[in-house]
């Protein structure tokens, strides 16, 4: 279990002043010129030495990414900051943004100049209003105190921190999306390669990290690689910041070591799950676009990206959204197919026609009145939205239905017999949507 | 005349940036480097937004304000029709005064979003997603996850967030609202922010150096 000593957001909940003051009196900003002095290389290298992967919900490790960017480039290159924070069920990067905003500025500084960045920006998604004027506060005063901007923390080094807003667009959370909003388009994802680090922001190298990989940077560069890499699990090394929300008693985040066991963490910080660990129906582990797990594997898989990759979920952005036995699981699951539907871009026709079908058909599994036959149909769909996109959305769109078919085909089929018991008269239309 | 979930209404015959939106573009044109000033459409359009409720006390993007960004940007009009009808947060039609805007993803839903909606609902006596009520004052909109999810379900009126919400607590934050008040946003039951009901279990047993 961590310890609060060995915890990086000590501001979590807003207790104390978020702003400059606040935050030099919880470490941030401490001699950030001597981290700099250790050059380009050495802080990539203490970052790869970590372990630290990617907080955005791929878990890619986030030094290899940084030493993609060009040692030499001739035009300028970007840190792009990834605060579109818009998976259902998580919001931790909300609290980092609005409570520790500096950990976020410092790291913005420390990772654009490990990669050679003239300047970071930050893309917010548009509901937080309120997040963003607090995080322009935040680099208002770093501006006024001379850590950023020219000679930045007396480095010598020159680097700008931008506010971008977006305007409520899930897509915009895919870094290729992301970058050409904040070109000024709609945010329809590019096809890859190239990737970012060669053809990025404006058409230069630039590497997009979400905001929970970038606030930590500082911290580990403080307290070292090995430190970091001692907590958390081999290959899945640090903490983290875990979002439980659902039918829980307490729901709450929470900043907990990687490879806590589901049911600690929920019992030990949310108070449990509503009428105790028995009433629990499923765990949706890791943001809605992972498959769910039924409380057999709930009862004791473990928080990390390996382990629940092992029971065929994933720890995406450790937004942990509970069910207990009086939820409608297709229905929750049928939702999450609205979400998607809605926020598919269109570009790719399996993804904009699927997504349709998909949640059409999810809405008709919800009432039972489907044949039996259809849910292998549905899987199938799912199948051919699953890889054949430009983006990551198809899938996303896809996984939270087959966690569902793989683990719940019994209740879809007891739907199934209840509706054609209610209406055995009527004939059951067929999915020729 | 354009029609909007069956009600009409008109476009403005013009727009033009008043000095405060005018200054504020300028501002914000600086964040991008030279050149790359469509960078700013977004921001643009909301100043765009937020100009329209000063001035009309509807927060809405006509075209006339679109073309005026268009024209500030040096962007072909269509390109700024396409971004304001992209993202979710402009409304191309008038709204109410006050807009509720009711979070029903997942795990909004799981901690009973649907009876936010039907208060909301009953205290306004809006029938469906997307309509403006009677007197002027509520436009009601359905929302995906804004990003809060710990203190389910969400309320959102303008831009702000209303916490840890039901039934009766939407009713009065309405309430409230006719009267002119604007309670304090966050969570309704007093709850420090994210941390657990009752108070954090972590973070309990830090001391910081003092603050200089
Ligand atoms: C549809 C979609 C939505 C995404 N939304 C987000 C998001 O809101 N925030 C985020 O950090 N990453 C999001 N991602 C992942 C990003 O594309 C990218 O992998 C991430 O920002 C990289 O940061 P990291 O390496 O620090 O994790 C999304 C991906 C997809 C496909
Ligand atoms: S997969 Fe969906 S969201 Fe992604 S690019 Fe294709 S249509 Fe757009
Ligand atoms: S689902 Fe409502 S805030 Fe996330």
């Amino acid at each position: 279990m961590l310890q609060d000593k060995d915890r990086i957001f000590t501001n979590l909940y807003g207790i104390h002043d978020p702003f400059l003051k606040g935050a030099r009196a919880r470490g941030d900003w401490d001699n950030t010129a001597e981290i700099l002095a250790r050059g380009r290389d050495a802080i990539i290298d203490e970052i790869k030495k970590s372990g630290l992967r990617g907080r955005g919900g791929a878990g890619f490790p986030t030094g290899l990414k940084w030493s993609f960017m060009p040692k030499q480039a001739d035009r300028p290159c970007y840190l792009v900051v990834n605060a579109d924070e818009s998976e259902p069920g998580t919001c931790k990067d909300r609290d980092i943004i609005r409570h520790d905003p500096h950990k976020l500025v410092e790291g913005c500084l420390v990772a654009g100049f490990a990669m050679g960045a003239c300047a970071a920006y930050i893309y917010i998604r548009g509901e937080f209003y309120n997040e963003a004027v607090a995080l322009q506060h935040a680099i208002d005063e770093a501006y006024a105190a001379g850590l950023i901007g020219k000679n930045a923390c007396g480095s010598g080094y020159d680097y700008d921190v931008f506010l971008h807003r977006g305007a409520g667009a899930y897509i915009c959370g895919e870094e290729t999306a992301l970058l050409e909003s904040l070109e000024g388009k709609k945010g329809m994802p590019r096809m890859k390669p190239p990737f970012p680090a060669g053809v990025g922001l404006y058409g230069c190298p630039s590497t997009v990290n979400n905001v929970e990989s970038i606030a930590v940077a500082p911290t580990i560069l403080r307290r070292g690689a090995a430190w970091f890499s001692s907590l958390g699990r081999q290959n899945n090394t640090g903490q983290k910041v875990f979002c439980i929300s659902g039918h829980v008693n307490k729901p709450c985040n929470v900043e907990e070591e990687l490879g806590i066991p589901l049911r600690e963490l929920i019992e030990k910080y949310a108070g449990g799950v509503r009428g105790g660990w028995d009433n629990l129906l499923a765990v949706i582990p890791g943001g809605a676009s992972v498959p769910l797990l039924p409380k057999s594997i709930c009862d004791e898989v473990l928080m990390d990206f390996d382990s629940l990759r092992a029971v065929r979920s994933g720890l995406g952005t450790a937004a942990v959204i509970v069910m207990d036995k009086s939820t409608d699981v297709i229905k929750a699951i049928a939702r999450l197919s609205k979400f998607y539907m809605h926020e598919s871009c269109g570009q790719c026709t399996p993804c904009r026609e699927g997504t349709g079908w998909m949640w059409r058909v999810m809405t008709r599994m919800v009432e039972g009145r489907a044949e039996p036959s259809e849910i292998d149909t549905l899987e199938q769909v799912t199948r051919q939205v699953e890889g054949h996109t430009i983006c990551a959305l198809g899938d996303a769109a896809a996984w939270p239905i087959q966690g569902l078919i793989r683990h719940f085909r019994p209740v879809m089929l007891e739907r199934i017999e209840a509706y054609k018991s209610r209406s055995s008269t009527r004939p059951v239309p067929m999915a020729a949507e | 005349m354009a029609e909007s979930n069956g009600a009409a209404f008109e476009q403005p015959a013009s727009f033009a940036f008043d000095a405060e939106s005018a200054a504020e573009i300028d501002r914000l044109v600086t964040k991008y480097p030279p050149g790359k000033q469509a960078s700013a459409v977004i921001p643009a359009l909301y100043v765009v937004q937020k100009q329209m409720k000063r001035q009309t006390g509807s927060a809405w993007v006509p075209l006339k304000g679109m073309d005026a960004v268009g024209a500030r940007l040096g962007m072909p009009p269509i390109r700024v029709y396409e971004v304001a009808t992209f993202y979710f947060m402009f409304n191309t039609h008038p709204i109410g005064k006050f807009h509720l805007q009711v979070c029903t993803t997942t795990p909004c839903w799981l901690r009973g979003s649907d009876a936010v909606t039907a208060a909301c609902r009953e205290a306004t006596g809006i029938q469906e997603w997307g309509e403006t009520s009677a007197d002027g004052l509520f436009t009601m909109t359905e929302v995906e996850c804004v990003g809060a999810c710990v203190n389910a379900p969400i309320l959102q009126v303008d831009d702000d967030f209303y916490e840890d919400m039901d039934a009766e607590r939407v009713k009065s934050l309405i309430e409230a609202l006719r009267r002119g008040e604007r309670p304090a946003l966050g969570s309704a039951i007093g709850r420090q922010t994210s941390a657990p009901e009752g108070g954090p279990n972590t973070l309990t047993t830090l001391q910081f150096a003092p603050e200089t």
